[in-house]
């Protein structure tokens, strides 16, 4: 920002650099021992707590032979600190086994698997975003009215209901009493032949090659998981966005703002809510978080084909080599976003620009 | 003053004195006082009395159910819709919803009692001491605090459970093992305003241990907040639980778990949408209670959060 | 004094509480010219109620009520809340305590000020902009075109309460009411915003309400002076015949005063007497 730079005068400009680099310096810290500290957990998940490692990877019918080749592959004569170094350089490299039901190494099958769970989890979130807002907001300004308690039950039965419960539910009346919406999977039979995705978000790549069928078939099949993860952030934003907005609606500058003349229209949008707005980036970014989280059980409802899914698969199968990679895949999103929102907080905020 | 000494104090009064006579009095005014704002919480209130009725229910399950929640008529009752004779239909195995999900209750019980009983107290240990020990000791606990905080909880208790193998006891660990980060930030606050209080300075001086100054003196008081804190999990607790028991991992047939009941009823769900509607329900209205209990909780004995 | 600007007449202001009414301002009759009105009184005494009843900034649950609240003869309280916004920034301004709270912390110095002028006004950004930079050199800020800029912590408390003060007065106000303007700011620079103050009201000709529990500063900045305790005026006096006051309130506050050169054990207490507040 060109304004903090022509504050100028050079003692304090190098002050400015001081900290902002013992600012990244903390930051990375904390991210390398968060990701190291998942990587030791479900290093410990993996091969610590099993009795037999390669039979947890391989199951109890493998070849003795193969038992045997895969226990060396494993490192596991090798002392567990080293066995620690050589599992972090193979994660790092995006190594994460082979899977026993596949036959893919598990990085191939999560990168098919990927785009399918961020398309609905920024679906999901796109729209919890553009209603909770302002929803939210509407809350706040009238507080104690009808829209109000209305915000404040939709937030308490989003925190207390079982969310493939009522995926299940949403499935007994939109696709099979009223048949508004598709099921199972991202397109039906018909399209998986026809149709070549390009980035793997079929709504985009139908748009882009502009294949309205396709996106239409899409988009019946993505509306009503979407729709329920957004109501699920809806639930959370709105909610918070109210108790934000009710902090900026007390500060002075509000009181000056309406000294100043301005309508109150102005007043909420334009100043209480963009300050608001420093906080809401990390609810929001933290809602997103736990969609991909929850994609474990809304894509088994669905058959949505994405980690989520591949993750259940799995542990049907019992192959943990899957398991963990799309733990590791899922917990480093989720970690990055948790971290990436800290950040744009500092960003975002001017109050700590300088300082 | 002096009329109040001539007229017999009501017992109203008498909690809602200024000058209370004796500790006592002081505690009992203040939980009165914590107990009108409660009670004027029409909400909450309405949570207190699903928790009760939860424990009413788990507790008479043998009385109250009409059938075996086992035990089904396979050959006259599969997947009946409800009716007079069965409240919520029955299922596949001709087993009657009701008396399952009565009984069910026991095991949502089972897991938040156990859950809480293991988290909480590794949360109040970690907090306690990294906030009374400071320096590289709190460095360090926070930073693995921090980190199991940034961890999805939900895949990572299925990870575990899908390494210890599907059960409810695993379950439960699971679940305990990623919950406990927030009890211990909660604790080290509350130690670090403490801390260097007058009083623990007094027992410090009177040679008192580090271990017993924690233990006595630091942990009863971070449990006010501790057990609001406990409450108002209780329901992410019973749909974590309940999601792995749909996915196969929790609880295993024939256990009336609500989370599993839901997951057997899926095949039939697009037909039979009681049997997994009903139980589905039951979570609905348990998890609500426990939210609305924790929400009037915190507004009751911590006024500071008032809307928030 | 040419005419009356501002006319109250038994303003009062009550909250409703959970334990009943609470009047904070209880019948307050003023009236305020082209000259500086000082307000004093301790925290709690209805003073900020009173000027923010006049501006209509009062919380939405308290009740205001007057026999007469009049702006050069328009009737404020019967005014709709539209046309009552009109005159806010435009006829009647303010200019609140604490530059660090009462600026938009996300917003650019420059933006907020060019905000008032857009909003009673219909000029050009670019003409905006310009008077915004000749506002800013007005309340004596050496580098408008840098200010203009900046947003509000990267300024001083000084700077801020200079930009508030542009920020105010950019859509030429006749009145403005000034709550604690200078109690946030450092000593040495309190006497710079009231000079800057001092100088555009006079220079304007408007009149201004001073609201202060500093007395000294309110004597010595202002033609008149209200005393106010306990949500009513206990008394209203020039500020030259300050000294000569008669009400046992007012030279209680007097008397607290440090003055250099006088022993002060013990300290003086102020004495407050419910009769003063029946």
């Amino acid at each position: 920002m060109s304004a903090v730079e022509n504050e100028g005068a050079a003692g304090r400009g190098s002050a400015r650099a001081v900290a902002v680099a013992s600012f990244i310096g903390r930051f990375l810290v904390i991210a390398i021992t968060t990701y190291l500290g998942l990587l030791a957990v479900t290093f410990f998940i993996g091969r610590v707590i099993p009795i037999d490692p390669v039979l947890a990877v391989l199951g109890d019918r493998a070849p003795l032979n193969v038992v045997e080749r895969t226990r060396r592959e494993m490192g596991l004569d090798l002392p567990l600190i080293q066995q620690f170094y050589l599992y972090v350089k193979a994660a790092l490299n995006g190594d994460f086994g082979t899977s026993v039901l596949t036959t893919n190494p598990v990085m191939t099958d999560i990168r098919r698997a990927f785009p399918a769970t961020i398309e609905l989890a920024t679906l999901g979130t796109l729209i919890g975003s553009f209603i909770g807002v302002p929803l939210g907001v509407l809350a706040a300004v009238k507080r104690g009215s009808l829209i109000d308690q209305i915000v404040r039950i939709i937030g308490l039965i989003g925190y207390s209901v079982p969310i493939f419960w009522i995926g299940l539910l949403g499935l007994v009346l939109f696709y099979a009493k009223l048949q508004w919406v598709a099921f199972p999977g991202r397109l039906d039979i018909v399209y998986e032949y026809t149709f070549t995705p390009i980035t793997g978000f079929y709504l985009l790549d139908a748009l882009w090659q502009r294949q309205w069928d396709v996106f239409w078939d899409a988009f019946r099949h993505i509306i009503l998981p979407a729709g329920l993860l957004g109501y699920f952030s809806l639930a959370y934003i709105s909610r918070m966005t109210r108790s934000f907005m009710l902090n900026e609606l007390s500060q002075e500058y509000i009181v000056a703002a309406r000294a100043k003349g301005l309508s109150e229209t102005r007043i909420i949008w334009g100043h209480a809510l963009r300050n608001a707005a420093v906080p809401m980036v990390t609810v929001i970014a933290l809602s997103y978080a736990g969609l991909l989280e929850g994609s474990v059980l809304t894509e088994t409802v669905f058959s949505w084909p994405g980690i989520g899914l591949y993750i259940t698969n799995s542990l049907q199968n019992a192959d943990m080599n899957a398991v963990l990679g799309g733990t590791i895949v899922i917990g480093s999103v989720f970690i990055g976003i948790n971290l990436l929102s800290d950040l744009l907080y500092k960003v975002l905020d001017p109050r700590t620009k300088t300082g | 003053m002096t009329a109040s000494d001539v007229r017999p104090l009501s017992r109203r009064d008498w909690l809602l004195s200024d000058r209370p006579a004796s500790r006592m009095q002081a505690r009992l005014g203040r939980a009165y006082v914590a107990w009108r704002r409660f009670s004027a919480n029409r909400l909450a209130f309405l949570g207190l009395l699903i928790i009760i009725a939860l424990l009413v229910v788990a507790a008479f399950a043998d009385v109250l159910a009409p059938y075996s929640p086992t035990i089904g008529d396979l050959k006259n009752a599969r997947l009946l819709a409800p009716s007079a004779a069965h409240w919520f239909g029955t299922d596949d195995l001709g087993r009657d919803i009701y008396s399952r999900i009565l009984f069910g209750s026991r095991w949502t019980l089972y897991v938040v009692i156990l859950v809480a009983i293991i988290a909480a107290p590794i949360g109040l240990l970690v907090g306690t001491v990294a906030g009374y020990a400071g320096g590289w000791t709190d460095a360090i606990l926070m930073r693995i605090t921090d980190i199991f905080l940034a961890f999805p909880k939900l895949i990572l208790a299925l990870a575990f459970v899908a390494a210890l193998g599907p059960g409810i006891e695993n379950a439960v660990l699971a679940i305990a093992i990623t919950s406990w980060p927030p009890y211990a930030r909660i604790a080290r606050a509350e130690t670090m305003t403490v801390r260097n209080s007058d009083y623990i300075k007094a027992v410090q001086l009177m040679g008192a241990s580090p271990f017993r100054i924690v233990l006595r003196h630091i942990m009863p008081l971070c449990i006010s907040s501790l057990i609001i804190r406990v409450t108002l999990d209780m329901a992410g607790i019973i749909l974590t639980a309940a999601g792995l028991g749909f996915l196969g991992l929790g609880a295993q047939p024939p256990l009336p778990e609500w989370g599993t009941m839901i997951a057997s009823g899926r095949r039939f769900v697009l037909d039979q949408w009681w049997v997994a509607g009903a139980p589905g329900f039951a979570i609905l209205i348990v998890s609500l209670g426990f939210n609305l209990l924790g929400d009037g909780l915190r507004d009751a004995l911590d006024p500071r959060s008032g809307d928030q | 004094m040419s005419g009356t600007l501002l006319d109250v007449d038994d303003l009062r202001v009550t909250f409703p509480t959970r334990t009943g009414l609470i009047q904070a301002v209880r019948g307050v009759t003023f009236s305020l010219g082209r000259e500086r009105l000082g307000i004093v009184g301790e925290s709690g005494s209805g003073k900020s109620q009173t000027g923010r009843a006049i501006m209509g900034l009062t919380p939405p649950q308290a009740l205001v009520s007057a026999k007469k609240l009049a702006l050069d003869g328009a009737d404020l309280l019967a005014m709709p809340a539209r046309q009552r916004r009109a005159l806010r920034g435009k006829r009647i301004a303010m200019i609140l305590q604490d530059p660090k709270y009462s600026l938009d912390p996300v917003m650019s110095i420059g933006r907020q000020i060019v905000e008032t002028l857009r909003t009673h006004e219909k000029v050009s950004k670019a003409e905006a902009r310009e008077r915004a930079l000749a506002m800013l050199e007005a309340v004596q800020i050496r580098d408008p075109s840098r200010v203009f800029d900046l947003h509000p912590h990267e300024v001083s408390g000084g700077m801020g309460q200079r930009a508030m003060i542009a920020m105010m007065l950019i859509a030429g106000p006749e009145m403005m009411i000034a709550d604690e303007p200078t109690s946030a700011l450092d000593v040495t620079v309190q006497l710079d915003v009231l000079g800057i103050l001092d100088r555009l009201v006079s220079e304007r000709g408007m009149g201004l309400i001073f609201i202060s529990h500093d007395l000294r500063l309110v004597a010595s900045f202002c033609d008149r002076v209200i005393v106010m305790y306990a949500g009513k005026v206990v008394e209203q006096l020039k500020a030259s015949e300050l000294r000569d006051a008669q009400h046992p309130y007012t030279r209680g506050l007097l008397n607290c005063m440090p003055r250099i050169g006088y022993e002060r054990h013990p300290l003086p207490v102020l004495d407050r007497k419910p009769e003063w507040a029946a």
